[in-house]
């Protein structure tokens, strides 16, 4: 029977991070800090982790510390993962408090151009991941996770979802594939995850699954979760009743996102997309993909060609997003470049970042053309006007408008307005006809 | 604070500008060529022979430049010759130190250094902070050690200048032999002004050895030794720009303010040196200038190979060098009639009739912390250690903006701060402060402010970028434990004391 557990990383390259190790002791429970912070944040930091034992109930613990500056939440996750470690039986949990500015939705139709990837269980990455402004950003659980770090990663992952401040990006959580996956929406329903990135989908039944977790964690009223507060001085009830009220009245919808990584999955495309109304969108994942139909990558992409468009039609024909791939050579500005356009004729309308760097590279070349966005409010002002008349057929410059030309049109001009290219408030101007 | 440091009666810190001593400058001892070789064969057959003849003994102050870095091989050598003369108590007088420094700890403690004059950094910096040096350190910026030997604040007995190429007269050059390593400018003050002056090299060339970026006619004695330094750490073979998502963020901000701000314009100029941010930072700033057609009329370096690539590119008209951090920085000195080396006296010299730095349209330096009337610290960090060198830093706030690039907060340590920790710069010098997560102006230039109105760029206050760091960083940090012991000032550019620093309490 062991009595020792540690979790988190220490060493010379590790930065906003921290290593905690817990004993089962014949003394008195001892908290030693070793900290680069120490003068700034020691008392601090002993604060945390006796409000952090206590709320796990766990005040019998001796903790070394190993600190690399690792922020409040951080260091209280790796606490509870070091416990956890210890005593698996241990059910309780230690919340951060809620950062107010964490508490914004996200929509069904929002732009999802960039995804920016961060690995789960690497927390220095997380507070400024925001500030390039990608469209969403993922906590990864999955793959940049290592296998035994898979516990400490959720609880780490749950604790930014409430603690860091992404600034308007919608916050997506990549889980495991099920049924480790279901487990991660199930810890992280509760904290203000917008929308879960399935991995390796092969089966709608997957996608039904996750659908079916997450309407049962939301029916039921939220959990007694032995909210402690990063402040010792404030009170578990005081933290938890605003809470509950607010997950009550506000509770916001949570979607899905199917990554289909594999041979069986693209052929199965349409119906994951459709499998629930939660979908928002539907991703493919190349790297898997060819591995898994035996091709060889290629700079242009050639083997992955008909998944790509099929993965398109698929989500098209769902109602949902096609999303593509990463780009992974984060050097390569051109490179991107040429991705994007490339993804974007296809029919894509975002890839995913592996640097925060590729944002706005991305979102400028998935931005239309001031020749395109010319021509779309054209589309739409003749669209209208013929309306307004009662007319049947639009014409513009003697061709044909149908009604996909117009949806799409209006696509471009949703574009250009969030891209700024366009005045928010343009409207076609409908000519008084009467 | 002191009024007395290391035995010199000091002048307190009296506002930029204020400070005008008259006196005559110090001058070395006169000299006749008669005293030296007629063949001009100044070559002495050992550094212990040549610091023997220079007349080394007790107490004498002996000083380095730092154009090596951190693969300077010469200083060791210097000690270790030293202490076979048996002397003790001698000051060590470099331009700047480096962690391969580090193992002339062991002479502080045996008391063959009796302290280092100079700014301080890494385990050296460690070590004083912690009150083990016996005398006081005084930290001076590049042209604050220029200016400290012309008014006798020090007197340099020896001056040894290491140098990658010299011949047998003396003469000097940065661009020649194994290490080269670019200008030669931090040792122009130790040749001009020091009681003897001694050139050690591992390449001997026949005379003339040029550039002489030193020249031969201030060189006492030559001493040829196997190795002078590792040229793997003299200079990078090439440059590599940071991969860091926020300095990359921050210099992109940078870019953008001088781009938005009117600063760039034909025939600007600016420093910005190769660290992480001010190296993305030219980067950036070098592609908006690609993109408008700007030309600047000069850059001062340190000198990367994106300097160079500006300047070969036909994006400046000059590059005035004051060291060379990689190989492109190096050839293009040797070989590019535009690109020139400077010194300290050009550009930084406060005793000077005039200096470079203010010239300067824009110059963008780091800062270990930032107080709300934009007041930096360079030198020390929040837990109060000393570890890093002011360098140009302060003599480069004379910039007509001056730019200040910081994260606002690293790992857990909010930059912005109520009071920095030891004041290096005073904030009526630093112009706009950049963190990733916006630009704070300072009030003094409204002119900036109405420069930027149309601008897209997040501007805010510092007081905003301090809480918002300090919401994030879990409150305002406890205050510092710092002993009453005073281990070391800060000098201003003038020579008065603008803060001390005090030991860390532990």
């Amino acid at each position: 029977m062991t009595n020792q557990a540690s979790a988190g990383t220490r060493g010379a390259d590790v930065r906003s991070d921290c290593w905690v190790s817990v004993e089962q002791t014949d003394h008195a429970p001892t908290i030693a800090i070793k900290s680069k912070v120490a003068a700034l944040y020691g008392d601090s930091i002993r604060a945390t982790i006796a409000a952090t034992l206590t709320a796990l109930d766990a005040s019998d613990l001796s903790v070394t510390l190993d600190d690399n500056g690792a922020l409040p939440y951080t260091l209280m996750a790796r606490v509870e993962a070091a416990v956890k470690r210890l005593r698996p039986d241990n059910a309780r949990v230690c919340l951060p408090d809620i950062n107010p500015a964490t508490q914004y939705a996200t929509t069904r139709e929002r732009l999802r151009r960039t995804r920016l990837y961060l690995p789960g269980n690497t927390p220095k990455f997380f507070v400024n991941a925001g500030l390039r402004q990608p469209d969403a950003i993922i906590l990864d659980l999955e793959d940049s996770v290592a296998p035994d770090e898979k516990d400490a990663a959720q609880i780490l992952v749950r604790n930014a979802l409430r603690a860091v401040n992404f600034y308007g990006a919608e916050k997506m959580v990549r889980v495991n594939p099920l049924p480790r996956g279901l487990d991660d929406a199930r810890a992280l329903i509760p904290h203000g995850v917008h929308t879960f990135l399935i991995p390796k989908v092969e089966d709608a039944d997957e996608v039904r699954a996750m659908d079916l977790v997450i309407a049962s964690e939301a029916k039921q009223s939220p959990r007694d979760l032995g909210i402690a507060s990063s402040h010792p001085s404030t009170s578990q009830q005081n933290d938890a009743a605003p809470l509950r009220t607010l997950l009550a009245m506000t509770r916001p919808e949570i979607f899905l996102i199917p990554i289909i990584e594999s041979a069986r999955g693209v052929l199965r495309a349409f119906e994951i997309a459709s499998a629930s109304p939660r979908v928002v969108a539907l991703a493919i994942g190349l790297e898997d993909y060819a591995k898994d139909i035996g091709a060889e990558r290629t700079a242009e992409g050639r083997e992955s060609l008909w998944a790509r468009s099929q993965i398109v039609n698929a989500a098209r024909a769902a109602g949902v997003t096609p999303l593509g791939s990463v780009f992974g050579d984060v050097a390569d500005e051109t490179g991107l470049r040429a991705f994007v356009r490339d993804a974007r004729a296809l029919g894509f309308e975002g890839i995913g970042c592996l640097h925060p760097r590729q944002v706005q590279i991305a979102h400028a070349a998935f931005a239309p053309t001031p020749e395109e966005i010319e021509r779309a409010c054209r589309i739409v002002q003749a669209f209208e006007e013929a309306r307004a008349r009662g007319a049947g057929v639009v014409a513009l410059d003697g061709k044909m408008i149908d009604a996909p030309v117009v949806e799409r049109a209006r696509r471009t001009i949703r574009l250009a307005r969030a891209m700024e290219r366009l005045p928010e408030e343009w409207e076609p101007r409908v000519r008084d006809v009467s | 604070m002191p009024t007395q440091v290391n035995g010199r009666a000091v002048t307190p810190f009296q506002g930029v500008g204020k400070f005008i001593p008259q006196a005559r400058k110090a001058a070395p001892p006169l000299r006749s060529c008669a005293q030296y070789p007629a063949d001009g064969n100044k070559v002495a057959p050992s550094l212990v022979q040549a610091l023997r003849r220079a007349g080394l003994r007790d107490g004498m102050t002996i000083s380095s430049h730092h154009h090596f870095r951190d693969g300077d091989l010469v200083s060791a050598q210097i000690f270790a010759s030293a202490k076979e003369l048996g002397v003790r108590d001698l000051v060590w007088f470099p331009s700047a130190v480096f962690p391969a420094h580090a193992p002339l700890l062991a002479h502080l403690d045996s008391g063959l250094i009796h302290h280092i004059e100079g700014s301080l950094n890494g385990p050296i910096g460690r070590y004083a902070s912690q009150g083990k040096m016996r005398g006081m350190a005084v930290l001076r910026s590049h042209g604050g050690r220029y200016r400290a030997i012309q008014d006798g604040d020090v007197r340099v007995d020896i001056a040894i200048i290491a140098a990658p190429a010299a011949d047998a007269f003396g003469n000097c050059s940065g661009v020649g032999g194994r290490a080269a390593c670019g200008p030669l400018g931090f040792a122009l003050a130790d040749a001009q002004y020091a009681d003897h002056v001694i050139a050690v090299t591992d390449t001997l060339v026949p005379f003339p050895c040029v550039p002489w970026h030193i020249q031969g006619n201030y060189v006492d004695q030559v001493v040829v030794v196997d190795q002078v330094g590792d040229p793997a750490k003299i200079v990078s073979g090439t440059t590599q720009i940071t991969k860091s998502p926020d300095h990359l963020l921050i210099a992109e901000y940078a870019a953008r303010f001088v781009r938005d701000a009117g600063i760039m314009r034909d025939g600007f100029s600016f420093q910005a040196g190769a660290g992480g941010t001010s190296l993305a930072f030219t980067i950036f700033l070098g592609a908006m200038m690609r993109d408008a057609k700007i030309k600047a009329r000069f850059i001062r370096g340190g000198s990367t190979r994106y300097l160079v690539e500006l300047l070969e590119q036909g994006l400046c008209d000059y590059i005035l060098d004051g060291q060379s951090f990689d190989l492109d920085g190096v050839r293009s000195l040797r070989d590019n009639p535009r690109h020139l080396p400077t010194s300290p006296f050009t550009s930084y010299n406060y005793h000077g009739k005039g200096n470079f730095a203010a010239l300067l349209d824009c110059v963008v330096l780091g800062a270990t912390e930032i107080d709300l009337d934009f007041n930096a610290n360079v030198v020390s960090h929040s837990d109060g250690y000393l570890l890093h060198g002011i360098g140009g830093w302060q003599d480069a706030l004379f910039s007509r903006c001056t730019i200040l690039t910081a994260p606002s907060f690293r790992d857990r340590v909010p930059i912005i701060r109520d009071r920095v920790t030891t004041l290096c710069g005073p904030g009526e010098l630093i112009d706009v402060v950049v963190t990733e997560r916006g630009i704070a102006i300072n009030p003094r230039r409204q002119d900036l402010f109405d420069a930027l109105r149309d601008s897209k760029l997040p501007l805010r206050t510092l007081v905003e970028l301090k809480a918002e760091a300090e919401a994030i960083c879990g409150g305002a940090p406890q205050p510092a434990r710092t002993s009453e012991q005073t281990i070391g000032v800060v000098t201003w550019v003038d020579g008065t004391i603008i803060d001390r620093v005090q030991r860390v309490g532990e």
